[in-house]
């Protein structure tokens, strides 16, 4: 056992030195401590009735993330009362886009009257480590015994130009399906998006 | 006036008109072709900065590679409710390379037909030779990468 719980954890260390691959359905999420828009510090730690998270990293400019507003905030609407509120992550670099600086998502946060944290990623680490490629960019967890289990990657729905039009709810399928304890399907999708604004090296 | 309209016709003239396509006819007009052509396919949108900020490369890029059989295409992700935009986008750019705007439904459904590593994000770009795929990127380019892929990908 002690051998199977050393080996264990020469691979999460392994596996903490490569974050760009990204998690992938079934991997275990790292929990964070990132600045809100009203200047204190969120962790999924903090939720402690949640039995799991809508974790998207989305931003201020990106005209996906933009169209996809509302609809987050009718995620949180719906699924924060049943355990599943909305986390929003800004991953983008303001120097590369002004828009996004935590000046800019507060007022943003504060207009659109956001029910949900919306986080800075500002050393860009857990973008990097859950894989987010783009704005908006979806990671659904499921508690698991006090760890973050990856259940949904990708895409809101099939449709961002046009909300009225869309006909499959992906993350809302997903969060509907762990509630009834149902298996997730589709786990993983893709959309067209915002490339995340990483720093110049 | 007939100056004008000389004007705005040149104009029409050397800048390429978007065509809406499917999938199918975007892979007729780049991966199916079976002649000797570089086909280097650039998905962006008039939004996106970054990609904006790269298509001078690309269009330098043909016009380096001239004679040596390389045709840039863009494809845009606009949606086709944006088609007037994106017109009006390329004509102000004075863009003479083929702009298709890419309508083909759920993304989910058809960006694994570029290529399976694709996240979603633009920029990105696939070349195609002769029927094949020969390389593809998601994410910018400098004209001198750009450059120096085309150019291995032409010998």
């Amino acid at each position: 056992m002690k051998r199977i719980i050393a080996v264990a954890a020469a691979f999460l260390l392994l596996a903490s030195f490569a974050p760009e691959q990204g998690y992938k359905v079934g991997d275990m999420a790292t929990d964070f401590n990132l600045k809100n828009v009203d200047g204190k510090m969120v962790s999924l730690g903090n939720y402690k009735d949640a039995k799991g998270f809508i974790v998207v990293f989305t931003c201020n400019h990106c005209p996906f993330a933009k169209a996809y507003e509302s609809r987050i905030i009718a995620l949180d609407k719906k699924f924060a009362a049943k355990g599943y509120p909305v986390i929003a992550i800004n991953p983008n670099d303001p120097n590369e886009v002004p828009e996004d600086s935590y000046a800019n998502m507060q007022a943003r946060a504060k207009e659109k009257n956001y029910p949900f944290p919306y986080l800075m990623d500002e050393s860009q680490q857990i973008a990097k480590a859950y894989g987010a490629t783009r704005t908006p960019h979806v990671f659904v967890l499921q508690k698991v015994k006090g760890d973050y289990m990856v259940k949904y990657i990708g895409a809101i729905d099939d449709n961002s130009d046009d909300a009225s039009a869309v006909k499959e709810k992906y993350v809302e399928n997903a969060v509907n399906a762990l509630l009834a304890g149902k298996k997730v399907s589709p786990d993983f999708t893709k959309a067209i998006g915002c490339t995340i604004k990483w720093k110049k090296a | 006036m007939y100056k004008i309209t000389g004007v705005l016709l040149a104009a029409l003239l050397v800048t390429a008109s978007v065509k809406p396509v499917n999938m199918k006819q975007l892979q007729d007009a780049t991966l199916n072709k079976t002649n000797d052509t570089l086909y280097v396919v650039n998905f962006w949108a008039t939004w996106c900065k970054p990609c904006v900020n790269e298509m001078p490369y690309f269009v330098k890029a043909q016009d380096g590679f001239g004679g040596k059989k390389v045709k840039v295409v863009f494809v845009s992700m606009n949606s086709v409710r944006e088609l007037a935009a994106v017109q009006q986008f390329v004509s102000a750019k004075q863009i003479k390379e083929d702009v298709l705007l890419l309508n083909a439904g759920n993304p989910n459904n058809w960006i694994d037909t570029v290529d399976v590593s694709w996240s979603g994000a633009i920029p990105a770009t696939v070349m195609y030779r002769n029927g094949k795929k020969v390389y593809f990127r998601e994410g910018e380019f400098t004209q001198n990468e750009l450059d120096s892929i085309i150019q291995t990908k032409i010998n």
